[in-house]
């Protein structure tokens, strides 16, 4: 069938089977890389993008349900000679290593920081937990995100016992 | 990667390469040579490493891989600092069996000691030809020339770039040993030069080979049973062949994979081509635990190391422990995946393979094509800590392309395939017993169980693909890693200075599940139980946890690396051990080789769910000279949190059929809910000494450290891994 769908700001009119998955449109069809394949399952957050703001699995999300929504990805926050602001954060932060679950982090905590920038630090925790990273980096891409709420003009309380 | 084309990625290079990667055996004469640091010692040649075009180009090569470890970034500080150019002059090229030295495998923490240590000192050396040719150009003594931002200058103001330089003398000479390092200026080394992969992993830039798009590429998955030793039930091959987008289906003997046009096409047809079912034709699988069933299984005995000494008193205190650790996976968050291409009776494979040179050998066995028919091009893909899936998707890769020579196509594992088939850490059991006489130690005896701890493909039969072919090829057998560096035995050594001591390795070489190399190997699971040991004996001889390591040790950076942790995380005034809080520490040198790490950490064990929380972990680090700190620390952190996963939440899980372990839900992780509120990194520098191995320094302490502080908090050891919320509760209630 006959589907538009509103990407990063435009619109994009494609044929494909309904029950097709979001994340194999934006690799395949649009070409988009932010979004990755990690389980098909809902498990790893890799391929977590925005839908009308909120944080959700694209691998799990037909993109028969999606029609009229606004869908971002990670190339929609900013680019490298323009990065977002939690982008920049995450590049002040080198809150990466092999950074294959990068992409969908930053689209979970932009889902977050669009809602609020003042989280407490267990909120900031809970919010990302449905997101895995298998290098350890966790500590950095918490770091990166209290910067970029910072910088939004707000911040994560930092008591961290808290968060136990 | 930024341009990732065709051209690009197969251009360039491949009519230079053969002069310059000769290796040292023929490169040299008969005469005895002063060894050469790193690899520089087995590819003297200066081009093999570094090469200035004459428009000032510099390209550096190396024969390790980029595995988000931030390898490029420091092998490019390490070369532009030498060459006292600005990092962005620096284009590296790794891994590629066209281009690239043959440095074996990216792995065991050896890239810095092996490329960073041939690369800095292959700079020295082109720096010095550098300047000798200014010097010559000008009359003028070398010590009057000055190198910086890619041009010599001369006294009187004249300067002349190395391009120009460079093509008034050759780089086709073999290596100076002892060239002495830079002495002026700025530098690189020991700066926290921002990683030069991370741009485009957090804008959505192409970054990993599952982000290759070539002309004209096809999408395909390779049809497995659920695990090792499962055959997929034959399936209606023809009804998944008309499937819409549906290419081709490839069958080879036992191999099967499916191309289609798009991706979810590809899945589609894989989901049929699976819905039979599935038989495991061969031995069933052990019932019992799998520390339990190797156990069983015939060893080979292997010396460790034998330190003689006095006998132990007759009336000294003998104390034992049995520790254990179950089968781990490595878990990659990105399925593995290759791209391959088939052109003119060879194949191209770009591949996320910790080795290019031995996985292109494998695969031209398998293929049955010579050698330089095959070409292995690294390129990234999703972290492995050690052989997962990456060498076997590259099989699977090339078969299904050979089907369509002249269309590239990419293969990508299903996440149950990763879990099912990827090469599992070896479930391990070590015993110890020691005596202690006059509270010290008077005796050791370590012995460890364990299955091989590499099976890196170096012939088709290391494959998944070659036991699908038909006639199979012959299965690789195991052998132990010869210390040093060792397998099973890695870090069975206990650095502290104990006499009357042996070790032995258990090597089972018949392993029920498929297994091979897991991040530091046996480390983790031999410094768990020293470390662990350690405290016990501490406690039986009424010492502080510190003060009777210290008391035992005598090398002077690991006494620093530890006084460092305590001194760093308040040892002497830490909150006192019981009532479900308590403090461990742990240390090791990495290998006894490498980076020496320190872990000391704080817990809180809830005696109602058994669970484990972590206020706080304090690290140091010794890794020599730090190229680049804050990549220390990230690889520190890393071990840290990865150890805690492996250490408190895992265990595969098997019928006697199949590994259970198929997913994320079937295979829990550590997430954020359960990580440590802070994890700080010290480091301790040490300019102008060897580079020391850090990548998998850490994982053995964390571990130790932590099952040390549960044990210091509840009052009872738990010496089986994973010290889980249920094992917890048990043992509180035991």
């Amino acid at each position: 069938m006959t589907i538009t769908l509103h990407v990063n700001g435009r619109d994009h009119t494609l044929e494909a089977d309904p029950s097709t998955p979001l994340l194999y449109v934006l690799r395949g069809d649009l070409k988009l890389n932010g979004a990755k394949y990690g389980c098909g399952l809902g498990q790893c957050g890799a391929c977590t993008v925005q839908v009308d703001g909120r944080a959700v699995f694209s691998c799990l999300t037909p993109i028969a349900a999606l029609e009229g929504r606004r869908i971002r990805t990670v190339e929609g926050l900013g680019t490298t000679d323009q990065p977002s602001r939690l982008q920049a954060a995450f590049l002040t932060e080198q809150a990466a290593q092999c950074g294959y679950c990068i992409a969908g982090m930053i689209m979970r905590a932009q889902a977050l920081l669009e809602r609020s920038t003042r989280p407490t630090e267990a909120e900031l925790r809970a919010h990302m937990a449905p997101n895995l990273c298998r290098c350890g980096t966790h500590m950095r891409i918490l770091r990166a995100v209290r910067r970029a709420a910072t910088a939004m003009g707000g911040g994560v309380r930092s008591d961290a016992e808290d968060a136990l | 990667m930024s341009a990732l084309t065709r051209r690009r990625l197969l251009g360039q290079g491949a009519l230079v390469v053969a002069f310059s990667l000769s290796r040292r055996a023929t490169a040299q004469v008969a005469e005895k040579k002063p060894a050469l640091p790193g690899d520089l010692d087995k590819y003297p040649l200066l081009d093999s490493w570094i090469r200035i075009d004459a428009d000032g180009h510099i390209t550096a090569f190396t024969g390790k891989a980029e595995l988000g470890q931030g390898l490029k970034t420091a092998l490019i500080q390490v070369a532009a600092d030498e060459l006292a150019v600005p990092p962005a002059s620096i284009e590296l090229i790794t891994a590629d069996t066209a281009r690239t030295p043959d440095e074996g495998v990216t792995s065991g923490s050896h890239s810095m000691q092996d490329s960073g240590a041939a690369i800095l000192n292959a700079a020295a050396n082109v720096r010095v030809l550098l300047t000798e040719a200014a010097a010559w150009r000008w009359l003028v003594a070398a010590e009057q020339v000055e190198l910086h931002d890619g041009a010599a200058h001369a006294p009187n103001g004249e300067s002349l770039g190395y391009g120009e330089l460079a093509a008034m003398l050759s780089l086709h000479v073999e290596a100076k040993p002892d060239v002495a390092r830079r002495e002026k200026g700025v530098r690189l080394i020991g700066t926290d030069l921002a990683r030069v992969d991370i741009p485009a992993k957090v804008t959505g830039g192409v970054a990993y080979v599952q982000d290759m798009r070539l002309p004209g590429m096809l999408h395909a998955r390779v049809v497995r049973g659920p695990s090792e030793g499962t055959w997929p039930k034959p399936a209606d091959v023809d009804a998944a062949a008309r499937m819409p987008g549906v290419v081709q289906v490839v069958r080879d003997g036992g191999f099967t994979a499916v191309l289609a046009t798009q991706e979810w096409q590809a899945v589609k047809a894989l989901q049929r081509l699976q819905s039979a079912g599935w038989d495991r034709p061969g031995t069933p699988l052990p019932a019992e635990d799998m520390r339990d069933a190797i156990r069983r299984l015939p060893s080979q005995e292997v010396p460790i190391f034998d330190y003689p000494g006095p006998p132990t008193p007759s009336d000294g205190k003998v104390v034992k422990a049995r520790y254990s650790r179950p089968c781990l996976m490595h878990g990659s968050i990105g399925p593995s995946c290759a791209v391959a291409l088939w052109e003119n009776d060879g194949v191209t494979v770009w591949t996320h393979s910790q080795g290019v040179y031995p996985l292109r050998k494998s695969l031209a066995e398998l293929l049955r094509l010579p050698a330089n028919k095959v070409r292995c091009i690294h390129a990234e893909g999703s972290g492995c800590y050690g052989h997962n899936g990456a060498d076997d998707v590259a099989a699977d890769a090339a078969l299904a392309a050979r089907a369509v020579s002249g269309r590239p196509v990419r293969l990508q594992w299903m996440r149950e395939q990763e879990h099912g088939w990827e090469p599992l850490g070896s479930a391990m059991v070590v015993e110890l017993e020691a005596t202690l006489a006059d509270g010290g130690i008077a005796g050791w005896r370590h012995d460890v169980w364990s299955n091989a701890h590499s099976t890196r493909p170096v012939t088709a039969g290391g494959l998944l693909a070659g036991a699908e072919h038909d006639p199979p090829f012959p299965r690789q057998i195991p052998k132990p890693i010869p210390m040093p560096e060792g397998g099973g035995h890695r870090n069975g050594n206990p650095l502290y200075a104990i006499t009357n001591a042996k070790g032995t390795y258990h090597f089972i070489e018949q392993a029920p599940v498929r297994v091979s190399a897991l991040r530091s190997l046996g480390a983790h699971m031999n410094v768990f139980a020293i470390e662990c040991f350690m405290d016990e004996l501490a406690k039986a001889a009424g010492a502080d946890p510190l003060a009777f390591r210290l008391a035992h040790m005598t090398d002077a950076r690991a006494r620093e690396v530890m006084q460092t942790a305590a001194d760093r995380f308040g040892w002497a005034g830490r909150v006192k051990g019981g009532g479900g809080r308590g403090c461990g520490f742990a240390f090791a040198r990495y290998k006894n080789l490498a980076a020496y790490c320190a872990v000391a950490m704080e817990v809180a064990v809830d005696r109602d769910s058994g669970d484990i929380k972590i206020p706080r972990v304090v690290a140091a680090v010794d890794s020599g000279e730090a190229v680049n700190p804050d990549g220390i620390r990230n690889q520190v952190e890393g071990a840290i949190i990865q150890s805690l996963s492996w250490t408190i939440h895992e265990a595969v899980a098997f019928d006697t059929t199949h590994r259970l372990s198929f997913d994320w839900s079937a295979y829990p992780i550590l997430r954020f809910d359960a990580l440590p509120a802070t994890v700080d990194v010290h480091l301790i520098d040490r300019p102008r000494t060897p580079f020391l191995g850090t990548g998998e320094a850490g994982q053995g302490p964390a571990a130790a450290a932590l099952a040390n502080a549960v044990a210091d908090a509840v009052s009872l050891r738990i010496r089986d891994m994973p010290l889980a919320p249920e094992k917890v509760k048990a043992v509180l209630r035991s």
